[in-house]
């Protein structure tokens, strides 16, 4: 027993047991969560005999693992920003476009559902409406004789994976979007049009500049969102689309890269990307919270 | 404005379309099995499967584990982070977020490392040991969710107050926890436990790279083995989705109507 806890040993005893209080989920936090995640980045910086080595950073960029990391960029990039645009358009329909209010509720509702509607189902889902005997490849083909796969369309590709996804990006949109654009404040608007100023120079000059941090950082959300996907890409291509999530999936299985420490250096370009992107976007909604007081 | 209200119409038409064409698709093809009518052939082979009864139950059962244990953790930590140690909120409240952040199958990986059979915790050496990770594990990823739900419900309340109530009337911890704080944030406690529960019914990559018998991993195996089993399945797995969702609006809707200023 040391002086300072003689002299204080009530306030002490209190504190340990605050610090204890949290102790389970402490304890929790750093098994299933921190020290796995901890033991990857460590793993990534050292040669299988336990050295220190940039080498498996340095291996990530041959050309199979970067084109898996720029693939999965590529349909990220693409499936969160068709769901922000199309997402931004119907959060704008069901709060400025003046449709009546069971489609608000309804939208807001389906939202909630389709937005947690993904993995395996959601790959079924989409074969039997654009798979090659899908509801509307067979549509197409026997009333307008349009064959969709004759166009080079194809479900397991890049394009076929980002509109898959886009079916739970852009709920989500909707989800986050809504409330900012109910804080849009009547106000602004009457004072730009008193003022003199066009539809389209409120929205440039008043309303854009204050949605733009929760655009921007809603797009960089559904980003990380697809990037860390795996189930629908898996159940939809099996391994014949080479996304980052997939690679680390058969690595995990079988160490196809024959080096388990690239694998975790992988995990490690996972962890990188989703966690910009994830700071960038907590960091932007922290702005634009400013506006929804 | 009118040319405005058309824009309105014409996103809300498309967006519709791109949400109901999939599951109109998925629905046609399910009752497709029969050749030249529609029936329900396809639900009745997916029913009388052995292996989907065995694995819904399983999915099911650890479901269920993963809201009791989830909400055992998470319901304490939260009141006691409200009650006496509000400094930490922000750690708390950061570490909730980090399983949106790390990627599930990042997460799992470290998983098979770390607690392997030669590790000094062997979780992945027996099937009870696999299958407490992976009760572990979804609570992990529900995290996020059941965390949000209680702290809310948390905040309609006044913590402080009701345990000094509750203390001043001679109640132990137990009791103020379980008779006190439980029903208090039951709303938030249910809300977390639908969206567990629909997390969990479909999750496929923990399950799948644990190697459990769970739905997921089922549900891509008949995808890669069969025709028209597998919209039967997503239109069951939506149906869950739809069930867990409704029941949260049921209930956030029932609490606002018991306590306005939440």
């Amino acid at each position: 027993m040391t002086t300072t806890t003689a002299a204080a040993p009530l306030i002490s005893k209190r504190a340990v047991i605050d610090w204890l209080g949290i102790a389970p989920f402490a304890i929790f936090a750093l098994m299933f969560l921190i020290v796995p995640t901890l033991y990857l980045v460590t793993g990534a910086f050292l040669t299988p005999e336990g050295a220190f080595t940039f080498k498996n950073l340095a291996d990530l960029f041959t050309p199979s693992i970067m084109s898996a990391y720029w693939i999965s960029i590529r349909v990220s990039v693409a499936s969160s920003l068709g769901g922000a645009l199309i997402g931004f358009f119907l959060a704008w329909a069901i709060v400025l476009g003046g449709v009546p209010n069971w489609i608000r509720s309804g939208l807001l509702t389906f939202s909630g559902v389709a937005s947690n509607f993904a993995g395996v189902p959601l790959a079924f889902a989409f074969l039997s409406t654009l798979g090659r005997t899908g509801l509307v490849t067979v549509f197409l083909r026997d009333w307008f004789g349009f064959n969709l796969y004759g166009t080079g369309f194809n479900l397991l590709s890049f394009f076929g994976l980002t509109i898959t996804y886009m079916y739970f990006q852009i709920p989500l949109m909707v989800l986050i979007l809504t409330p900012a654009l109910d804080g849009l404040k009547k106000e602004w608007r009457e004072a730009a049009e008193i003022l003199g100023a066009s539809t389209w120079q409120y929205w440039r000059m008043v309303a854009l500049p204050i949605l733009w941090p929760s655009l921007l950082g809603t797009t960089l959300l559904l980003f990380a969102n697809a990037f860390g996907a795996i189930a629908t890409a898996y159940a939809l291509t099996g391994s014949s689309l080479n996304i980052v999530p997939i690679l680390l999936y058969a690595q995990i299985r079988g160490d196809v890269l024959h080096n388990p420490n690239l694998g975790y250096a992988l995990a490690l370009g996972m962890i990188v990307i989703t966690g910009i992107s994830n700071i960038l976007y907590i960091w932007l909604r922290m702005r634009a919270e400013r506006w929804q007081k | 404005m009118k040319a405005q209200r058309l824009g309105a119409w014409i996103a809300i038409a498309i967006g519709a379309s791109y949400f109901i064409i999939p599951l109109l698709g998925t629905l046609e093809f399910s009752l497709r099995m029969r050749r030249g009518a529609y029936s329900f052939d396809a639900y009745q082979s997916v029913f009388s499967d052995i292996q989907f009864r065995e694995t819904f139950g399983y999915s099911m059962l650890m479901a269920v584990l993963t809201i009791i244990f989830g909400m055992l953790l998470v319901v304490p930590t939260a009141y006691w982070v409200r009650l006496r140690l509000p400094q930490v909120r922000p750690v708390v409240e950061f570490v909730t977020l980090l399983p949106l952040v790390i990627p599930a199958i990042v997460i799992v990986f470290g998983y098979l490392r770390l607690y392997n059979s030669s590790s000094i915790l062997p979780l992945t050496g027996s099937t009870s040991g696999t299958n407490t990770l992976l009760m572990f594990s979804y609570m992990t990823l529900s995290l996020p969710y059941m965390y949000r739900a209680v702290d809310t419900a948390m905040r309609a309340i006044d913590v402080r107050t009701l345990t000094e109530a509750a203390e001043s009337l001679g109640a132990k911890w137990p009791t103020i926890l379980f008779r006190c704080i439980f029903p208090n944030v039951m709303s938030g406690v249910l809300s977390g436990a639908f969206i567990t529960f629909a997390i969990v019914m479909g999750e496929f990559t923990m399950a799948a790279l644990l190697n459990r018998p769970a739905f997921g991993p089922y549900l891509q195996l008949v995808g890669a083995n069969k025709a028209y089993e597998p919209s039967a399945l997503a239109v069951i797995a939506f149906a869950i989705t739809w069930l867990s969702m409704g029941l949260i609006q049921l209930v956030s809707r029932f609490q606002k109507s018991v306590s306005p200023k939440a």
